[in-house]
């Protein structure tokens, strides 16, 4: 069953959420196993930044009821440390590779969209517009108009299929996809994880995570990815990348009957690493006894 | 480095069956076969979770795998048996210290670097606190099945769970309340010990506050010590980043890809968390 995702063949529909899976520690603790069975049909690399960064302060994770509560804050290696040092191991992997980007402004994601144009290894780009304007302080993708605006200088810069990742904490994630499309995103991915509190077990009015706020992923939250990803595949006409709490076969299918063109995977690879293989096979299963007629 | 104390792991989780449970005071040894898994290295851990019922306990949790040293391993006929040690202290602990023969595990492992053998002419001491046990029991085998010494030393809370020394031969026990063994800190017997010859290198796993007690202790005597730290992970194999070490140059370190064994000198102080 194979997939066209902008002018992508994929082996399957099942690829991996942005963060959620990083190949080149998997591959120090699985060895060759992991590029043999790689679970995904697309890699979609974690959120490089132009500076390296080293992420927010521990405590990172909280478990919640069905769920997950992260501060991770992004860290990387920047821009050269990814062309130089991951880039070379991802491209041994046998996917194509989506690499995600963040800039507080539209200079540094023109930076980084140029860079990775330039290399052959990079499929396509995902633009993680979860980040605060340097300017107003509001997440680029949480504004229809700021978020237009950035695609309008970013989009020039690159002849690679360009995806835009959403984010949840929004009041309209229809009308932000539709400025994505509007400004010439070739699909859009949702939902990032949604803005979440987790407070320190025993010390009243403390948050346990570092930064205080995380973001929540997980089961709890697939219903209202389903809401979102139902939205957004209805106002626009490029395809949409679909993710939030899918563990299996039957979970991925609900995401492609809602309007999804491919579903991503994150926080059940960390209870299961080979969890994209299991959910990809379940999704044939269900495709062979219903007649392919899912979706 | 290529030569780590690190066995890979399968990709992916495997389901595999308890064979064993049995309580050691207030701790649960369970037993499981591993079939298809390799042996792993002494300090490596898996991620565990109960293939029924991970979910719906206290606060509609467990909803992650958790982490566990192995506590021992052994080839057999039927493949590899492993032991790991719990205390049930929130909903991942009591589910799993529930299960018994019949029940099935999801394993994922193992993972991480274990420890690396006592150079320089160095023997090695054991320090271990509660549950911080079980990797040092896996490496006393090790070490002991090569004729070389390994002295262990072990705290607990009180007389309750003073039992788990005997996962381990010969222990010297303290215990925090006096109820079994020497009356205070493990750490107080590291002392003596490194008193009496401090040509060693310092074996420890243990709750933050001990380990980092080792740490300064060794530091102060230039001993070197490698520590098997413990965090909450989220998936065990590098993805979530979550099990970060402030290291002492700086920057952070995933204990689950660089760990759980660190060399003590990298790090400032043994996180709390």
């Amino acid at each position: 069953m194979t997939v066209a995702f902008c002018g992508l063949r994929l082996a399957h529909p099942i690829v991996n959420g942005s963060g959620t899976f990083d190949a080149i520690a998997a591959r120090r603790a699985f060895g060759d196993g992991l590029v043999e069975q790689f679970p995904f049909a697309a890699f979609v690399s974690k959120t490089i930044t132009l500076e390296p960064r080293v992420g927010n302060p521990p405590p990172r994770l909280y478990e919640t009821p069905a769920g997950l509560i992260n501060s991770i804050g992004l860290p990387n290696k920047g821009l050269r440390g990814y062309l130089d040092t991951d880039l070379p191991e991802l491209a041994r992997l046998p996917v194509p590779l989506i690499t995600n980007v963040m800039g507080s402004t539209a200079e540094d994601l023109c930076t980084l969209v140029e860079a990775l144009d330039d290399r052959d290894e990079v499929d396509a780009l995902e633009l993680n517009v979860s980040c605060p304007n340097v300017r107003t302080g509001l997440d680029i993708g949480a504004d229809p108009v700021e978020l237009a605006a950035v695609l309008r200088e970013v989009r020039p810069r690159t002849g690679k299929p360009l995806i835009v990742k959403l984010t949840p904490n929004t009041a309209d994630v229809g009308a932000a996809a539709q400025a994505a499309e509007d400004a010439g995103a070739d699909a859009v991915s949702l939902i990032n994880t949604l803005r979440a509190y987790a407070p320190h077990p025993e010390r009243a009015g403390v948050p346990w995570l570092g930064n205080a706020t995380g973001g929540l992923s997980g089961p709890a939250i697939r219903a209202v990815a389903l809401a979102q990803v139902r939205e957004v595949a209805a106002r626009v006409a490029i395809p949409v990348v679909g993710m939030g709490g899918v563990q299996s076969g039957v979970h991925a299918a609900r995401m492609l009957e809602v309007g999804a063109t491919l579903v991503a995977v994150g926080t059940e690879s960390f209870r299961d690493p080979a969890a994209g293989t299991r959910i990809s096979r379940e999704l044939d299963d269900l495709f062979a006894k219903s007649g392919d007629n899912i979706g | 480095m290529t030569s780590e104390p690190r066995t890979l792991a399968p990709f992916g989780r495997r389901t595999v069956d308890v064979t064993e449970r049995r309580e050691l005071g207030a701790y649960v040894v369970l037993a499981v076969g591993d079939p298809d898994g390799p042996m792993p290295r002494a300090g490596q851990f898996y991620m565990l979770a109960a293939a029924e019922r991970w979910g719906g306990g206290s606060d509609e949790r467990p909803f992650l795998p958790r982490a566990f040293s192995v506590l021992r391993a052994r080839d057999g006929a039927g493949g590899v048996r492993l032991e790991f040690m719990l205390e049930a202290v929130g909903p991942g602990t009591e589910r799993l210290s529930e299960l018994g023969p019949k029940d099935r595990l999801h394993v994922t492992g193992p993972l991480g670097v274990g420890f690396a053998r006592p150079s320089g002419g160095r023997r090695a001491v054991l320090c271990g606190g509660g549950v911080g046990t079980a990797p040092l029991a896996i490496w006393q085998d090790e070490l002991l099945g090569r004729g070389e010494p390994a002295p262990a030393l072990l705290g607990f809370r009180d007389a309750a769970h003073a039992p788990g020394a005997e996962l381990l031969h010969n222990a010297r026990v303290a215990t925090d309340d006096g109820s079994h063994g020497h009356h205070g800190l493990v750490t107080d017997l590291l002392a003596e010990e490194l008193d009496a010859d401090p040509a060693a290198v310092v074996y420890a796993c243990g709750p933050p506050p001990m380990l980092e007690a080792v740490r300064a202790l060794c530091e102060a005597r230039d001993v070197p010590c490698q520590l098997a730290l413990e965090s909450g992970m989220a998936c065990g194999f590098g993805a979530c980043f979550g099990c970060v070490v402030p290291l002492r140059d700086g920057g952070y370190l995933r204990l689950c890809v660089d760990g759980p064994v660190l060399d003590g000198a990298r790090l400032a102080e043994v996180p709390a968390h």
